[in-house]
C-alpha cells in the first residue's frame, strides 16, 4: 500500500512539499554514518501525532526521537536510574504564592523541524490540544492517549514568550514528572495541514533529534538526524534510523542473525546463547519494571496480611530467574534495588514451611485463590511458563491456585475495571511500568487512585499510607520527599502489598557493528549515540 | 452462464448481511474493550465515558450496527480506532499484499497437490501411494508457522540466502515483483503458505481419481482398447471438478490471510491486519475486514463454480 493513500487529495500537495523539505534538510549530516534498523516488539508503528500508542516502546522509538517535552528524561548513563532533566523548559519552580502553580522557563532558539520557532504559545496550544474540546487543534485520540499524565493538570497560561504557568488541581510536588510525558508538536505544521491529523501522521514535525523521512503504514518508519537539534551532544550519529514492528520474537532473532536488522528488542531468553554464538552483543540493565500479582484487599484471603506474606515466602525467585535464563532480577519489593527510594524493604526469602504455618495461623489452609493471567502482552515477559512455575510454588506452600487465562486486551479490561466489577478475584498478574515514583509507589496505595478511577486495583487503604502520600504531594524539597518515598516503599513491602516475583532487565541484542549504545536504567533509551561500523 | 452469475450475486447479499451480524455480535460478546489500546490503564470513569461517547460506543449495539451498515452501504467503512486511517484503505492494501502471496501459493499448491494426488490415485495401494499419502498427511498436519520458522532458520539464518521477514527491503509501498531483491521476500512465505493446500489437494485428488477410475466409463474405455495414458487423461479430467471446488475453498481461506504465517514473516497482509485488529479490539477494522473477506470468499467460490461449469457439461445442464 502506498504510504500516503489515507490522505485527502488536498493534503497531498502540501504534504509532498513538507516531506521533501524534511528529507532535504535532514540529509547527510557531516558526522553521520550507517543505518540503524530496529526490530520493535510492537505490532504496529506507534502513532506519530504526539503522544504515541504501543506503550513505552511508542515513547522510546517515536515519541522521544521526533519530539521533546518541556521536561525530558536523562538517558545518558547506565550506572544510575534515569530521572527527569530540562527539555524545552530550562528550569521550573513552584509559584511561592500558589503551591498549585508551576512556572516553566522555556529554552531560547529552539526550532521545529519545519523551521517554526518554539515559544510559550506552542506550549499553550499543545496543552489545549490535549484538554480543550473547544479548540480546533483538539484531537480525541491524543486526548485519550495523554490522559494518564493529565490527571493533575488544571490549566495553562502564557506569562511571556519564554514563560508559561501551569496550574494543578491539587498541590502536587511531583507534577513535573507528568510534564515529561507531553510531547510538543508543531502548531505551524498542524495549521498548514488544516488539522488533518491523518496527514500530520505522515508529516510530523517536532523539535526532537530526529526528523521524519518516510513511513509505510504498519511496516516501517524512517527517521533522519536533525542537524539543528538544540542539544548538540545528541545529534544522531547515524545516516538513518529505521523502525520495524516485529511482534514475533523468533522473527526478530532471525532478522538480526540474517542481517536485516542490527538492533532487536527483547530476544527470547532461549535464543540468547545462539545470538551470542553468532557474535551478537547482548545488552541488559536493571530498570524500573516489575512482574507481580496485584491483590484484592477488600474480599478474600489476601485481606489478611498473613496470607499475603505466606504467598511471598512461597516464591522461589531464584527458580524464576533461572527459567528466564538469568535475564531477570529477583523481586522482593515494589521497585528494583537500584531506585533511590528502595530503602530497606523486608526480604521475603523462599520458605514454604513458613508459608504453610502462616496460612494455618490465618485459617486458610488449603488457601483457595483465583488469579487472572494473560497469554501475552506488553512487558509481560515469558508470561505462561512463569505463571505455571509460580502456581506450582504457591501450591507447594499450601495454596490452591486457579488461573483464568485471557488475552492481553481482556486482562487490561480487568485491570481498568478493578474490584467493583471483579470483586470475586483474588488478584491478577501484571507487569508494572515504574518509570516515575507516582506510578511506582503512590498510585498503588492512594485513595484517589481506587479503581475504576485509577490504578489502585485492589482498593488498598491504610492510615499510614494515606499520611505518607499526602506528605509526599505536599513536600517540595526533593531530599525530604525522597525520604518520604523511601518510607512509603518500605511500608508497602512490610505490608506485602503484592506478590513480588521478579524485575526485568530488558535484554536487547545488537549486531557487532553497532557501537555507542548505552542502556539507560529506563523504559526509554537514547539512540542518538549509536553509530554503525561499515 | 449469466443466470448462474446473477443468482450467485443475489445470494451474496444475505451472506454479507449474515456475516456482518454474526461478526458484530461476536466482537461484542468477546471480553475486552475497543478503547483499551488508546486509554491508559488508570483512566477515570469520566474519561472513559467521554471517549466512549466521542467514538460512538455509548449507543445501543443494534443502533451501532445499523449506523455502521448504513455507512457501509454508502461505501464508508469508517476509520480505524488505532490509526484513525480509513478502514477501506487499510483492508484493501492488506488484501492486495495477501493476494500477492496467494496468487503464487495457490498455483504452486495446485500443481504439486494435483500431480501427487493423481499419481497416488492411479497407483492405489502401492508404495508410491503410501509415500504420497503420507506426505500429504504430513503437509496438512505440520503447523505452518512451525514450518515457516524452520524454513527461516535454514534459508535465512544458516544459509543466509533469503530474507527472514518483511515485504521488500523498503516495504510494500516500493515492492516490485520483477526485481529479484524484492521478489526473494516472497519465497519463504509462499512455500509455507502452500504447504497446507498441497496436502489437502493431494488427498482430494487421490480420492477423486480413485473414484473415477472405478466408474463404468473407464471400463468401457479400456474395453474399447484405449491405452492406459489416454485413459488416465480422461480420468484426470473427470476428477477435476471436485478438486477445483476444494481449491476454491483453499483460495478463500488463504485470502483471509494466514494469521500465523503472516505474523511469522511480518507480511503486511489481511491475516496480520486481522490479528492486530483482534488484539486491539479495533472494531471498525475487524468489521470491514471480515465483510470484505467474506465477499472475496463468495467471489472465489463463484469463479470456481464457473470454472467447474466450463469443464463439466453436467454441471451446466444442472
Amino acid at each position: 500500500m502506498p504510504p500516503i493513500t489515507a490522505l485527502s487529495t488536498a493534503s497531498r500537495g502540501a504534504l509532498a512539499g513538507l516531506a521533501l523539505g524534511c528529507i532535504a534538510a535532514g540529509a547527510s549530516p557531516a558526522h553521520a554514518a550507517g543505518v540503524l534498523t530496529v526490530a520493535m516488539t510492537a505490532g504496529d508503528i506507534p502513532v506519530t501525532t504526539g503522544n504515541p500508542d504501543q506503550g513505552a516502546e511508542g515513547f522510546r522509538f517515536v515519541g522521544w526521537n521526533l519530539y521533546d517535552a518541556l521536561i525530558n528524561w536523562d538517558l545518558s548513563r547506565s550506572d544510575k536510574p534515569s530521572d527527569i532533566k530540562p527539555g524545552l523548559a530550562t528550569a521550573w519552580e513552584i509559584d511561592p504564592a500558589n503551591p498549585k502553580r508551576w512556572i516553566f522557563h522555556l529554552r531560547d532558539g529552539v526550532k521545529f523541524h519545519d523551521g517554526c520557532g518554539f515559544s510559550a504559545d506552542d506550549v499553550v496550544w499543545n496543552l489545549d490540544r490535549l484538554n480543550d474540546r473547544t479548540k480546533p487543534q483538539y484531537f480525541t485520540q491524543q486526548f485519550a492517549l495523554s490522559r494518564a499524565y493529565m490527571t493533575l493538570y488544571e490549566g495553562v497560561e502564557k506569562i511571556d514568550d519564554r514563560t508559561v504557568a501551569v496550574t494543578t488541581k491539587v498541590v502536587a510536588s511531583m507534577f513535573p514528572y507528568d510534564m515529561a510525558y507531553v510531547p510538543m508538536i508543531s502548531r505551524c505544521r498542524a495549521e498548514a495541514l488544516k488539522y488533518d491529523w491523518n496527514a500530520y501522521a505522515f508529516a510530523p514535525s517536532g523539535t526532537g533529534p530526529y526528523r521524519y523521512a518516510n513511513m509505510v503504514a504498519h511496516e516501517r518508519l524512517e527517521l533522519v538526524p536533525n542537524p539543528e537539534y538544540w542539544d548538540k551532544t545528541r545529534i544522531p550519529k547515524q545516516d538513518r534510523l529505521v523502525l520495524l514492528p516485529m511482534p514475533e520474537a523468533a522473527t526478530r532473532t532471525a532478522a538480526l542473525l540474517n542481517g536485516q536488522v542490527n538492533f532487536i528488542e527483547a530476544p527470547a531468553p532461549d535464543s540468547i546463547p545462539r545470538l551470542k554464538t553468532a557474535g551478537m552483543q547482548i545488552v541488559t540493565n536493571t530498570y524500573p519494571h516489575d512482574w507481580v500479582y496485584s491483590l484484592n484487599y477488600e474480599k478474600g484471603p489476601f485481606t489478611d496480611i498473613r496470607v499475603r506474606k505466606a504467598a511471598n515466602h512461597a516464591i522461589n525467585r531464584a527458580d524464576v530467574v533461572e527459567l528466564l535464563g538469568g535475564y531477570a532480577i529477583e523481586g522482593y519489593a515494589m521497585v528494583p534495588p537500584a531506585l533511590p527510594y528502595y530503602g530497606k524493604p523486608v526480604r521475603y526469602e523462599y520458605d514454604p514451611k513458613k508459608s504453610r504455618a502462616l496460612l494455618k495461623e490465618a485459617g486458610c489452609l488449603p488457601c483457595k485463590v483465583t488469579f487472572v493471567i494473560s497469554t501475552s502482552g506488553s512487558g509481560q515477559m515469558q508470561v505462561l511458563p512463569m505463571n505455571e512455575l509460580v502456581k506450582s510454588q504457591l501450591e507447594e506452600a499450601g495454596f490452591e491456585v486457579t488461573f483464568n487465562v485471557m488475552d492481553w486486551n481482556s486482562l487490561l479490561e480487568v485491570s481498568r475495571s478493578g474490584l467493583p466489577k471483579y470483586i470475586e478475584l483474588s488478584g491478577y498478574n501484571i507487569s508494572r511500568l515504574l518509570q516515575d515514583p507516582i506510578t511506582a509507589v503512590v498510585k498503588p496505595v492512594g485513595r484517589t487512585y481506587w479503581s475504576p478511577a485509577g490504578s489502585n486495583w485492589g482498593h488498598w487503604q491504610h492510615p499510614e499510607s494515606d499520611r505518607l502520600v499526602n506528605a509526599i504531594f505536599n513536600e517540595f524539597d526533593a531530599e525530604k520527599r525522597m525520604k518520604l518515598l523511601t518510607q512509603l516503599h518500605e511500608f508497602e513491602s512490610e505490608q506485602a502489598m503484592m506478590i513480588f516475583v521478579t524485575h526485568d532487565v530488558n535484554p536487547r541484542a545488537l549486531s557487532p557493528k553497532v557501537s555507542g549504545f548505552i542502556q539507560a536504567q529506563s523504559w526509554y533509551q537514547d539512540l542518538t549515540r549509536i553509530s554503525i561500523l561499515p | 452462464m449469466f443466470g448462474i452469475i446473477l443468482r450467485r450475486l443475489v445470494y451474496a447479499i444475505p451472506i454479507a448481511l449474515g456475516v456482518s451480524v454474526v461478526c458484530f455480535s461476536l466482537v461484542y460478546l468477546a471480553p475486552g474493550d475497543p478503547l483499551q489500546t488508546i486509554l491508559p490503564a488508570d483512566a477515570s470513569a469520566e474519561t472513559i465515558a467521554l471517549i466512549r461517547h466521542e467514538y460512538g460506543f455509548d449507543r445501543p449495539i443494534p443502533i451501532q450496527f445499523l449506523l455502521w451498515l448504513s455507512h457501509v452501504l454508502q461505501g464508508d467503512f469508517g476509520v480505524s480506532i488505532a490509526t484513525r486511517r480509513p478502514v477501506a484503505d487499510e483492508v484493501l492494501g492488506a488484501l492486495a499484499n495477501t493476494m500477492m502471496l496467494t496468487s503464487f501459493a495457490i498455483p504452486i499448491s495446485f500443481l504439486i497437490g494435483y500431480t501427487l494426488g493423481a499419481i497416488a490415485g492411479c497407483f492405489p495401494g502401492t508404495t508410491l501411494d503410501r509415500v504420497v499419502t503420507g506426505s500429504a498427511v504430513m503437509g496438512v498436519s505440520l503447523p505452518n508457522y512451525w514450518v515457516g520458522i524452520v524454513l527461516v532458520i535454514i534459508f535465512s539464518v544458516e544459509l543466509m540466502v533469503l530474507p527472514a521477514t518483511g515485504m521488500g527491503p523498503k516495504g510494500s509501498a516500493a515492492f516490485n515483483i520483477l526485481v529479484w531483491g524484492d521478489a526473494k521476500f516472497l519465497i519463504l512465505p509462499v512455500i509455507t503458505l502452500a504447504m497446507v493446500p498441497v496436502g489437502i489437494l493431494a488427498r482430494s485428488t487421490r480420492a477423486a481419481v480413485a473414484e473415477v477410475r472405478g466408474l463404468d466409463f473407464v471400463t468401457t474405455l479400456r474395453a474399447k482398447g484405449l491405452g492406459e495414458f489416454a485413459i488416465i487423461r480422461h480420468v484426470l479430467k473427470n476428477a477435476m471438478p471436485p478438486v477445483l471446488a476444494v481449491m476454491g475453498l483453499q483460495f478463500g481461506y488463504l485470502m483471509g490471510g494466514s494469521i500465523l504465517v503472516e505474523t511469522v514473516f511480518t507480511w503486511p497482509g489481511s491475516g496480520f491486519l486481522l490479528s492486530k485488529a483482534i488484539i486491539n479490539r479495533d472494531i471498525p477494522v475487524l468489521q470491514g475486514a471480515i465483510l470484505l473477506l467474506a465477499m472475496v470468499f463468495v467471489a472465489a467460490n463463484l469463479v470456481v463454480d464457473l470454472l467447474q461449469a466450463a469443464i463439466d457439461p453436467r454441471i451446466r445442464r444442472a
